[in-house]
């Protein structure tokens, strides 16, 4: 589904991303870890097209398509869905109607008739059980005044109701307790199917705890330096980032370390 | 991907063309001003006497005053001289029919919803003069009469309830107010009276009749409105729609009379011509809105959605005479291009308890300059009054102006006055959120200018807050993508 080949990307004139190869297939999970400052966030947003990360080098091919060509909401119509690390505030706009236009738009796009009022009622009130938030936030701002919990899983929300091809999950563990990071893995989990890739980026084992990937890669210095199954993230959390500094795939990056 | 910078850019260029006409007709007046002009306004509406005293007192007054220069606007010197003061209300200079208006106005109609027949009728297209209008107004009529409300043009008031409006006229605004409402008093063209009797809570909102009557009230626009004791009206003003309009000059007066326990809710959206992207053409729109609260417990409300108009120059205000009384004020002002908005208002507290509410949004775009200036007058007598000011400004862009001026004049200590203001962009982030979740660009503007000025779009009646929404996306259009 999703194949990245020697990416370079910068921001602001700054190399972050210094040759990143990756093979997503459908029905994949990946988890994507490293320290800080290694450039998992800089590759979420690249997919994503945020403006301001410029590719300098390599490819991206999305069901066979270069990704790099697509805008920003053409990413996202095609089924590339990112889930936020600070989810924004829009004051005035209420939850649902950024759902139902965002919802809408995809289904445009897609050739699929939009659904209307009553139909996208329904269908809400079905996914706001999976992350358990209450029907109110519906009704309010979108992400005004949600404590760092709710954000996450009304992001989590988003992705239910968008239902993407490829989520990708930027730190969605981060600033939660054990209560929120359980409702917002099973709401990742029940998303899981044969059809759908999902990234996680995480700092922490934690989350893989409750997700458990199909793959772990270790990201240090804008490369993957290491990848292997879910052991690998349990080895981490054991020894460290810097003990990946110091035993790295050898056909991964070379250089690393040295 | 663009960068906002172009994006806000594209917003720039958004075209508004509708081709202004220009013909001569014989039953206009030449142009200038002087005392035979206002009598010849007089007397071709046959107007009773008093009404050709008070226009001529505020005439002379007018000579001895100047313009005002304060407000945060630059324009072109006035010629009063060049004017021409009355035009009889004719039909025939439009276009013949929809095919030959400008497309792009059409489109616009399009997009607001506007059905057909009101299309034709704001492109200023000659109808038959019966017209579905005719059977709508009478249908009012005999609602509003059974109850009995009075609801007419100022002219037929004149004629058919001198006493009321000679009371009145003036009461609120004083002929020689300032300079524009001084003009106004002078040389008046005709607008709305309403008169709510005691205890009548008015069984419609003043709005659809209110279009169709108010074609051709011309450039200098009077609106007498009165709730006696324990009554209830919303009055709804303009239109959504751009007005094809003959007259740079606009300087309208509206006063709003509240006795003790009557509502007053008066709602506009303003749309007229703002001129090109380089400020050619458009509407000079200087207005002085003024409404008393004469008795307890009355209530006024303005709300307005500003978004026509190269230059605004407008403070649509409350005297709050009456103890627990309460004024209102909620604005949504767009500039863009080379608009230029000196907005905001005047609450002064008389009467004991009073309360204010003043919530402004003020969104710039292009090189549009936009001016928050409110007072907040507490005098001696005024105990425990309260204010809550808010003002928001939303830029899109690099080139544009947000400018706020709040004024507090307390003399009572027990007074409570808040002020809050912010600047905000649209930030990249919010924008890069929505477009990942799968809306255009110019949907996710809309979509947080929208959102922006939802605290005012509520207080507009139901089906003005759907076509102020639909306004502001036609406004921003090209905005971006």
């Amino acid at each position: 589904m999703l194949s990245i080949r020697n990416l370079h990307a910068s921001v602001e004139g700054n190399p972050i991303l210094k040759g990143i190869d990756l093979e997503v297939r459908a029905g994949e999970v990946h988890a994507i870890m490293g320290p800080n400052g290694s450039g998992k966030s800089t590759l979420a947003n690249v997919l994503a097209g945020r403006d301001g990360y410029d590719v300098t080098e390599g490819q991206v091919l999305y069901r066979d398509k270069n990704l790099l060509e697509f805008s920003v909401e053409e990413r996202a119509c095609e089924g590339i869905f990112l889930a936020f690390q600070y989810p924004v505030e829009i004051p005035g706009v209420s939850n649902l109607y950024l759902l139902k236009t965002a919802l809408n738009s995809v289904r445009k796009h897609q050739g699929m008739e939009e659904l209307s009022a009553v139909e996208f009622l329904k269908l809400i009130k079905q996914k706001i059980k999976l992350v358990e938030m209450k029907e109110e936030f519906l009704h309010r701002s979108v992400n005004e005044g949600f404590s760092g919990g709710e954000k996450k899983r009304n992001e989590i929300l988003q992705l239910a109701v968008l239902e993407p091809s490829l989520a990708i999950l930027d730190e969605t563990d981060s600033g939660l307790d054990i209560d929120a990071l359980k409702v917002v893995a099973h709401g990742v989990n029940s998303l899981r199917n044969e059809q759908r890739a999902i990234i996680v980026v995480t700092h922490y084992q934690r989350l893989l705890d409750y997700i458990i990937p199909d793959k772990v890669h270790v990201l240090a210095n804008g490369r993957v330096v290491k990848s292997g199954d879910r052991t690998l993230a349990l080895e981490l959390e054991k020894h460290g980032y810097a003990w990946v500094a110091q035993n790295p795939d050898a056909a991964a990056a070379p250089a690393v370390g040295s | 991907m663009g960068s906002p910078a172009n994006d806000i850019d594209r917003l720039v260029k958004r075209e508004y063309k509708e081709g202004f006409v220009t013909e001569i007709d014989s039953d206009t007046l030449p142009p200038g001003l002087d005392e035979g002009v206002v009598r010849a306004i007089s007397e071709k509406k046959r107007e009773p006497e008093f009404m050709l005293q008070w226009r001529l007192d505020a005439f002379r007054h007018w000579l001895t005053l100047t313009e005002p220069q304060w407000a945060h606007v630059h324009h072109e010197p006035i010629d009063y001289q060049a004017i021409s003061y009355y035009s009889a209300p004719k039909n025939e200079d439009g276009p013949k029919s929809l095919d030959e208006v400008d497309p792009k106005l059409l489109e616009t109609y399009e997009k607001l919803g506007i059905p057909l027949e009101e299309q034709k009728m704001l492109a200023g297209v000659a109808v038959d003069a019966v017209f579905d209008s005719v059977s709508v107004k009478t249908t009012f009529s005999e609602k509003l009469a059974e109850v009995g409300v009075i609801f007419c043009s100022i002219s037929e008031a004149l004629q058919e309830h001198p006493g009321l409006v000679k009371r009145y006229l003036g009461s609120v605004v004083p002929a020689g107010d300032n300079f524009y409402a001084a003009l106004n008093s002078a040389v008046f063209s005709d607008g709305s009276f309403v008169y709510i009797p005691k205890g009548v809570r008015c069984p419609m909102e003043l709005s659809t009749y209110f279009r169709i009557n108010a074609m051709n009230t011309g450039q200098f626009e009077r609106t007498l409105i009165i709730a006696d004791e324990g009554s209830y009206v919303s009055y709804l003003e303009g239109c959504t729609a751009p007005m094809r309009d003959e007259n740079q000059l606009h300087a309208a007066v509206v006063e709003l009379i509240a006795m003790e326990g009557a509502q007053i809710k008066y709602s506009t959206v303003q749309n007229w011509y703002p001129g090109d992207e380089h400020g050619r053409g458009g509407i000079y729109n200087f207005v002085t809105k003024r409404g008393a609260c004469r008795g307890r417990n009355a209530k006024i409300s303005w709300t307005q959605v500003e978004t026509g108009s190269a230059i605004t120059w407008k403070y649509p205000s409350v005297l709050l005479e009456g103890d627990d009384s309460v004024g209102e004020f909620y604005s949504v002002a767009l500039t863009n291009n080379r608009q230029q908005a000196d907005t905001g208002t005047k609450m002064v507290h008389i009467g004991k308890n009073t309360t204010s509410t003043i919530i402004s949004k003020g969104i710039s775009a292009g090189r549009g300059q936009n001016a928050y200036r409110g007072l907040v007058k507490v005098l001696n007598k005024a105990d425990n009054a309260r204010n809550y000011s808010q003002c928001d400004s939303l830029l899109l862009g690099d080139r544009c102006g947000a400018h706020t001026f709040p004024y507090m004049e307390v003399k009572n200590p027990t007074a409570q006055v808040e002020h809050e203001a912010t600047t905000s962009k649209i930030s990249d982030d919010q924008l890069f959120y929505c477009r990942q979740r799968g809306l255009s660009e110019e949907d996710a503007v809309s979509m947080i200018v929208n959102g922006f000025c939802k605290q005012v779009f509520k207080e507009l009646p139901m089906e003005f807050a759907v076509e102020a929404q639909k306004l502001l996306d036609v406004s921003l259009e090209g905005a971006v993508g």
